[in-house]
């Protein structure tokens, strides 16, 4: 029988050709991922169980959630991993000055490729799959015990396939709007514990960008990992970042626990209400919602394609006056390249704040928390209740172009309305 | 298996509790669990750590735990003495989660049979809760989490692997 590329992946690594969905493995992971948040707590439970790393090249260490720290408390968190890093001598800690946002900064380094296993003590840890690989979130205690055997558990997951036909995408439809309106379709939990495998016309002819996008977000579905083949598009991309990687495929006659087929160029912009992803509706929906802030970055959106677009729609205009924009790239090169390529002048003359990068206000961190009652528009990931500061304020998701025309107007609204 | 049988009283949450509500990320600058549990539930139920006793147990409904992979929310939910969370279905990192740190979980719908305050029982090794002399069976655990559950969590588990690895050597 056929392989979905969530098993393929898995047989490799687990060395069982014949694994099917719920089949329960123990596999060679090729990256173990932390942050400056779940790392302290896997490094406490890896001292209990272990002297030495599997393999101090394999694990890698961001400080990017509350960084630069933004209290006392942080920064000893950080400090406690600085120092474990030292101790082992990891290669891949990635500290102020060259870190990016992990999910950013790990597949611009060329750390995730086609056909790897990867587990990361954050939950976004499924980008990865845009690249083809199975990348999965875990929690401190996995990552510990990965960091000393270079294994984890794994319960093969079903598949479910998303198919996206159509000729083109509408205007300032990117992989943003497919994915919200995906979460919309199938809901928060509706694809729990499953396997989610993007493909389809328009997935062919979507950027890297755009792929890692969606892959990030297959956690809002609940989903353990979001799958792209790994084509040449995948391999050129990694191939910038000094990499030599293989095209990967699912196979024709793989098998799928269910399959959906969206018109993909039928899909509007998207909005999603609070306080769950799954509430994506048309942007026309949201018109004239009043936003107080607006922040355009994280794992889901700080990449340059995300820069250019918004910038784009701000080139010579103002933000409104009564509305907070936040800019953050996801990584020191992005910044760069965004400074080089002229969006960050566009940025600052549009009256938007630039941060240097981190996680910061997506999750209510630093950098941007909202009072009570107020209304951000964001491209992060997550707008749970209290996701972004007071438990009484409120997120509205959205792709970059939206983010940046609803800056201008003070109010949710359709790009086309500004330019 | 530890906690075997218990009674405990039941605190009723909805669908989709994110992992934010668990345990705000505004805390996550910590994970000492004495600071941790202080603020456990609180964007759910702003006076839950101030109500809750040891023994206490969280009944929800579907996909509890959606959200972050951060460990310090089943951490908090076990430093503030909940014996047992019972959920409809949980969400996938947060399964994991609780069964690594050795916080029982039972997947069963109970969500609207019971109320605040109620008095559960609950027979883990069973899978089994009653209440008003009425039994719910849980969903069973594969044999391959069990053996992690049995052995307290995962570290435990491990070292055990690993002890016996080396005796088999």
């Amino acid at each position: 029988m056929g392989k979905t590329l969530a098993e393929k992946i898995l047989a490799i690594k687990s060395k069982r050709s014949d694994i099917k969905a719920d089949d329960f493995v123990m596999a060679e992971v090729d990256l173990v991922l932390g942050n400056d948040i779940t790392a302290p707590v896997a490094i406490k439970e890896f001292r209990r169980l272990a002297k030495n790393v599997f393999d101090k090249d394999k694990i890698v260490l961001v400080c990017d959630h509350f960084t630069p720290n933004k209290d006392i408390q942080a920064a000893e968190q950080v400090k406690f991993i600085r120092e474990f890093a030292r101790e082992y001598n990891l290669t891949h800690f990635y500290d102020v000055g060259d870190m990016g946002i992990e999910h950013c900064l790990i597949p611009e380094k060329g750390l995730a490729l086609p056909g790897d296993l990867i587990i990361g003590a954050d939950s976004h840890t499924c980008t990865y799959g845009a690249l083809g690989a199975f990348s999965t979130g875990v929690g401190s205690t996995d990552m510990a015990a990965a960091m000393a055997l270079g294994k984890a558990w794994f319960r093969v997951p079903h598949t479910i396939r998303f198919n996206f036909s159509g000729d083109s995408l509408k205007p300032f439809v990117t992989g943003k709007d497919l994915i919200l309106y995906t979460i919309g379709q199938i809901g928060v939990d509706g694809a729990r514990y499953k396997a989610m495998e993007f493909g389809g016309a328009i997935i062919d002819n979507l950027s890297i960008e755009s792929r890692l996008t969606m892959a990030n977000m297959a956690i809002e579905a609940g989903a353990k990992a979001g799958l792209f083949a790994a084509d040449k598009k995948t391999v050129a991309y990694l191939q910038r970042a000094g990499k030599s990687a293989e095209e990967i495929y699912p196979d024709k006659n793989a098998s799928y626990y269910k399959v959906y087929d969206f018109d993909a160029s039928s899909i509007e912009p998207q909005v999603a209400f609070p306080h769950l992803p799954e509430n994506a509706r048309s942007v026309s929906e949201a018109k004239g919602i009043k936003i107080d802030q607006v922040v355009l970055g994280s794992c889901t959106n700080g990449r340059i394609e995300d820069l250019r677009q918004a910038a784009e729609i701000l080139k010579g205009k103002k933000v409104h006056q009564d509305v907070r924009m936040i800019v953050i790239p996801g990584t020191q090169r992005i910044y760069l390249q965004a400074i080089e390529e002229g969006l960050m002048q566009v940025f600052i003359e549009a009256g938007a704040a630039v941060s240097t990068p981190t996680c910061g206000p997506c999750l209510g961190g630093h950098m941007g928390i909202l009072a009570s009652h107020e209304v951000a528009l964001s491209t992060t990931n997550r707008n749970f209740v209290g996701r972004m500061g007071h438990p009484q304020s409120a997120v509205y998701l959205t792709g970059p172009y939206v983010a940046a025309a609803s800056a201008i107007k003070g109010e949710i609204t359709h790009p086309k309305e500004v330019l | 298996m530890r906690g075997k049988s218990f009674t405990g009283r039941v605190f009723v949450f909805g669908d989709d509790i994110d992992t934010d509500a668990i345990i705000p990320a505004r805390y996550l600058n910590s994970s000492d669990l004495d600071y941790l549990k202080l603020h456990c539930m609180e964007d759910a139920d702003s006076e839950f750590s101030s109500k809750v006793r040891p023994g206490d147990i969280i009944v929800a409904g579907k996909n509890f735990g959606c959200g972050s992979s951060r460990e310090h929310a089943p951490l908090a939910i076990k430093a503030a003495g909940v014996s047992c969370v019972i959920a409809e279905s949980f969400a996938r990192i947060f399964y994991r989660n609780a069964i690594n740190i050795g916080l029982p979980i039972l997947e069963v719908s109970l969500k609207d049979q019971v109320k605040d305050g109620d008095l559960l029982s609950v027979d883990l090794q069973k899978g089994l809760v009653s209440f008003n002399d009425r039994e719910f069976q849980a969903q069973a655990f594969p044999k391959e989490l069990m053996d992690i559950i049995e052995a307290g969590g995962l570290i435990a588990f491990v070292k055990k692997q690993m002890e016996a690895g080396e005796q088999d050597a």
